[in-house]
């Protein structure tokens, strides 16, 4: 199942450069990506499909991201071939069998129980969407691709490093290396602590680069803002989760093996860094797709801190990664409708978008009430549950903080998102023949639903998935 | 004795030949035919025949220069050991000796250029003194770290090193110092990329202009206690990158010249592939020697 | 066998030093080929005997980093036609003892993460983690695109010299993980230096500021 889930979209994007017609092409998209849902849901639910060989397993935290990855995919599908409708003067050939091949790579960080596969597969996703990020073909799209890959691949060669000492930490105890994630959790109180602590270090910069944690979060907002909306959206919500992912496996790794202590302080501290980073450049910011991309920070931030927290917080965090996708999705989506019909993202030009683009404004504005944690939508509920874990953990130092820069970031972000929403169009701005069609807004509402449906109420097969994904966290304690 | 006799005909008779092995390989480089390898000793004996021509505001000083020099740096040819042979002169301490032995040869040196009291060579004369400022530190890390190594505070005892050859774990800081003494021997000797000796324009020169005055005999002393300094520098540096012996007296001393030579051919090609460095970079050049030496020591002591 | 692998992560080590000292890119581009190429040199020494995974190493290190990428950024670096200056963010001077800093600080300090054997602990690790920190302060104080690429690479060596340790453990992983940082190299070297030449008919990353905040 593992083999046919990570190919059949690589195949299908091989595929997508074969096909010559550049109307047909995009129609692969929901096509592989219905394919994908389907077999991802028959792979979550079916356990006896959830192993290929000891290398390819879907364990719990890997269901969930695959879900979450899935699900925002199908929804991106359906957005991108309405959104290469109005792009018909440029090839979408690469852009096609990119992100074909980017969701296959993505399923495979979800199913590699081998920490060496998982490197390559984060590497393969920096691979498969720089090219994604160049669609546009202008100079700002050239700077943004050039910080993406060397911020991108340093961090990534970091993460390598890292890989390389949690190998070699087997050594100094007399075990043979391996990488394999049930061997290291079994070896995992007997490895070596000083290697373990670099490693671990030196993951939590490399996968962290790929998250965007504050400071190595540059590349961030100048991917995301010249990227299409699409492709930010898959990024923010599919790439990140999957890096979360793969930094998930280290720390359950370092957890095991008694280093608790350690391993909080730090995330604690990125976490609540990232927050901090966030809020503040968010302040003032005028362009408002790269107001999403530190948000897309801060909410990185967020599952960093909910991590360090640890313990009654688990559950939160996990739910985090799911709201935040989903929303994520909502946000980046409509941004790009909106950019599309503005024909620019400063807020300078962009106002009254309700007028222009209800459906969109309205989605935008939804999507920002849902994002900085406002009732009764889905990031509430774990935004919620985490600051409880806080609290019970007893650490109210970090609640208060975590309180106090989600303030500043709902500030920052409303000023700019109210800016754009409200008001009139400016008379300086042409207008444009860019309304919402169908494909452009119907993927937007359906993920604006299900962020509703997590606030209000989280289904019971979900809710079972993500306790699983706590339990398989807290295990061998 | 008879060690004691051929080290000395050698340190005598050989500096010069060394000059004209890079020359030749610098022409050969260079496509050309090249002066003939005897071409220094030519030169030389050109120079001693000649008369001086000494400049009124010159002082004794300026006449002392080449000649404390010339001791200086003969002297510190005694306390070298050549190949696997000992020197003549040797204790405990005279490492220290040996260094300030060149610091001696580099004062006058440079007094005797200041007494000239001509603009360039006094500017000469303090690019000299910049540059041993970092190149001098260089050479005592070296030494330091070959004396930590060995326990021993000789020239001898130390650039023999043990019986055995070297353990394992001293390669790592052998090479560093090694190449770390190669830049400073090329500085000591003022060749390309500190400084280029064919050179005629003085803003560019370090050593050739200090010497712009000296005429006859004193310039001929002054060219041959450079090529004495080369040889010198050269058999210290050989101890550590060819540091062979085969037992035969006579083997061991063909083997020393020729590793000699070779090092002359190794310091032609570089001149010949390298353009000489712009002034201010030089002293990167040698701070890069001085990490090298005292890295070397670190990863000694650590 | 054990003191020539010590001689030659020496020169590695003495080679990271001149990369940050010199101030021409076409110098700094075959400094990095010749580390790469003494790299592949490594693998064929650290273990008692030579196994197939560490032949592909030697070869892949001489192959790619000795010849294949040098050559691709000479030639990218001919057809650029910027200034063969390096023009560092701090000076040549201050970038080298900062580097020869951070190597000194990882030899003093290597060993207190205690390694599997002696080999390991007195060259292999120091010298991979320094030239690491020598890639990365690469990486930092250089503007021109093709310097930081450079950085990269030497970054990628000092990863190269830790997965030698490895190779004989989990020989898959590291050959997969170095070939394919390797890979993205080639990657971002050929494809963005030319991208960004012809649309800012300049490699110099401070050129690429339009994004900022």
């Amino acid at each position: 199942m593992g083999f046919v889930l990570i190919l059949m979209p690589i195949l299908m994007g091989g595929l997508a450069a074969a096909v010559p017609s550049n109307r047909l092409r995009p129609w692969l998209l929901p096509l592989t990506a219905m394919a994908h849902s389907a077999l991802s849901i028959l792979a979550i639910s079916n356990p006896e499909l959830g192993s290929s060989g000891q290398w390819l397993v879907l364990d719990p935290p890997g269901k969930l991201i695959l879900l979450v990855v899935s699900a925002l995919f199908l929804a991106c599908s359906f957005y991108s071939v309405g959104y290469l409708k109005h792009r018909m003067e440029r090839s979408n050939r690469i852009f096609v069998a990119c992100l074909l091949v980017f969701l296959g790579v993505m399923s495979l960080v979800t199913w590699a129980h081998h920490l060496g596969l998982m490197w390559v597969a984060i590497e393969a996703t920096t691979l498969s969407t720089a090219p994604l990020i160049y669609f546009n073909r202008s100079k700002r799209s050239i700077e943004a691709t050039w910080k993406y890959l060397l911020v991108g691949s340093v961090g990534i060669a970091l993460a390598l490093l890292g890989t390389f000492f949690l190998a070699y930490s087997a050594l100094p105890a007399g075990l043979t290396p391996s990488l394999t994630y049930s061997e290291l959790l079994q070896n995992a109180p007997q490895l070596s602590k000083s290697w373990l602590r670099a490693a671990f270090v030196l993951l939590l910069i490399g996968y962290g680069t790929k998250m965007g944690l504050a400071p190595m979060h540059t590349w961030k907002p100048d991917a995301y803002g010249e990227a299409p909306g699409v492709v930010g959206a898959v990024l923010a919500g599919g790439v990140t989760s999957c890096a979360f992912l793969a930094f998930l496996r280290i720390y359950h790794v370092c957890i095991v093996a008694g280093e608790a202590a350690f391993v909080s302080r730090l995330l604690l501290f990125m976490g609540l860094f990232s927050m901090a980073v966030a809020g503040l450049f968010m302040i003032g910011q005028r362009d408002f797709k790269r107001m999403l991309a530190y948000s897309s920070v801060e909410h990185m931030g967020i599952l960093m801190a909910g991590l360090g927290i640890g313990g009654p917080a688990l559950f939160g965090t996990m739910l985090h990664v799911v709201t935040n996708g989903a929303t994520k999705g909502v946000l980046f989506l409509s941004a790009g409708n909106i950019h599309r019909a503005y024909e620019s993202k400063s807020t300078e030009l962009v106002r009254g978008a309700m007028r222009r683009l209800p459906l969109s404004g309205a989605l935008f504005l939804a999507g920002f009430l849902a994002i900085t944690g406002s009732p009764p939508f889905g990031p509430f509920v774990s935004e919620f549950a985490i600051l409880n874990g806080a609290f019970d953990a007893g650490r109210y130092l970090v609640a208060g903080l975590f309180l106090l820069f989600l303030l500043v970031v709902f500030v920052g972000m409303g000023k700019t998102v109210l800016k754009v929403v409200q008001g009139r169009v400016p008379s300086e701005v042409q207008d444009t023949p860019y309304r919402d069609g169908i494909l452009t807004a119907a993927p937007i509402l359906a993920l604006m639903a299900v962020v509703l449906l997590l606030g209000l109420y989280i289904p019971a097969p979900l809710g079972r998935l993500l306790r699983e994904a706590v339990a398989f966290l807290e295990l061998p304690k | 004795m008879i060690d004691t006799v051929v080290h000395l005909l050698l340190l005598l008779l050989l500096p010069p030949l060394l000059l004209g092995v890079i020359n030749k390989t610098k022409a050969l480089f260079a496509g050309r035919v090249g002066a003939p390898f005897l071409q220094s000793y030519y030169d030389l004996w050109k120079l001693f025949r000649k008369g001086m021509v000494f400049s009124s505001a010159t002082t004794w000083i300026f006449r002392a220069g080449p000649l404390v020099t010339f001791a200086a740096v003969l002297m510190a040819g005694l306390l070298v050991p050549l190949g696997p042979f000992d020197a003549p002169v040797a204790f405990a301490g005279d490492l220290i000796l040996f260094a300030y032995l060149f610091g001696l040869a580099r004062f006058f040196t440079t007094a005797a250029a200041l007494d000239t009291g001509s603009a360039f060579e006094g500017m000469g004369a303090a690019r000299e003194v910049t540059f041993s400022c970092l190149s001098e530190p260089a050479l005592f890390f070296g030494f330091l770290v070959l004396a930590k190594q060995y326990g021993s505070l000789s020239l001898t005892g130390m650039l023999h090193g043990p019986a055995g050859g070297m353990p394992a774990s001293v390669v790592a800081p052998i090479v560093l110092v090694a190449i770390g003494l190669f830049i400073v021997m090329l500085a000591e000797t003022c060749r390309i990329p500190v400084d280029d000796p064919n050179t005629h324009l003085e803003l560019t020169m370090i050593h050739e202009v200090m010497v712009l005055d000296h005429s006859g005999p004193l310039l001929g002393t002054v060219l041959y206690s450079a090529s004495i300094r080369l040889f010198v520098l050269g058999s210290v540096l050989l101890h550590l990158v060819a540091p062979f012996q085969f037992g035969d007296p006579l083997l061991d001393w063909l083997a020393f010249v020729a590793e000699l030579l070779a090092l002359s051919v190794a310091i032609g090609v570089i001149e010949s592939i390298m353009a000489r460095l712009r002034m201010r970079r030089v002293p990167y050049l040698l701070t890069g020697a001085l990490l090298l030496c005292g890295s070397g020591f670190i990863l000694l002591v650590r | 066998m054990i003191e020539l692998l010590n001689a030659l992560l020496v020169i590695v080590l003495v080679l990271n030093l001149f990369a940050l000292g010199n101030s021409r890119i076409l110098s700094v581009i075959r400094i990095v080929a010749v580390q790469g190429a003494l790299l592949g040199v490594i693998p064929l020494l650290v273990h008692e005997r030579i196994t197939t995974p560490a032949l592909i190493a030697a070869v892949a290190a001489i192959g790619l980093k000795g010849i294949a990428i040098p050559a691709i950024m000479i030639r990218s670096l001919r057809a650029a036609e910027i200034k063969r200056e390096v023009e560092p963010l701090v000076g040549l001077l201050p970038s080298i003892i900062l580097g020869a800093l951070a190597t000194a600080v990882v030899l003093l300090f290597s060993r207190k993460l205690g390694a599997a054997s002696e080999a390991a602990s007195n060259m292999i690790i120091p010298a991979s983690i320094s030239t690491v920190l020598v890639g990365f302060i690469l990486l930092i104080t250089r503007f021109k695109a093709l310097s930081q690429v450079l950085g990269y690479l030497v970054l990628e060596n000092g990863i190269f010299i830790f997965g030698m340790l490895l190779i004989e453990a989990i020989p898959l992983v590291v050959e997969m993980g170095l070939l394919l940082d390797l890979f993205v190299g080639i990657f971002v070297i050929s494809i963005i230096t030319n991208h960004i030449n012809q649309a800012f008919s300049s490699m110099d990353t401070r050129e690429l500021v339009s994004l900022k905040e």
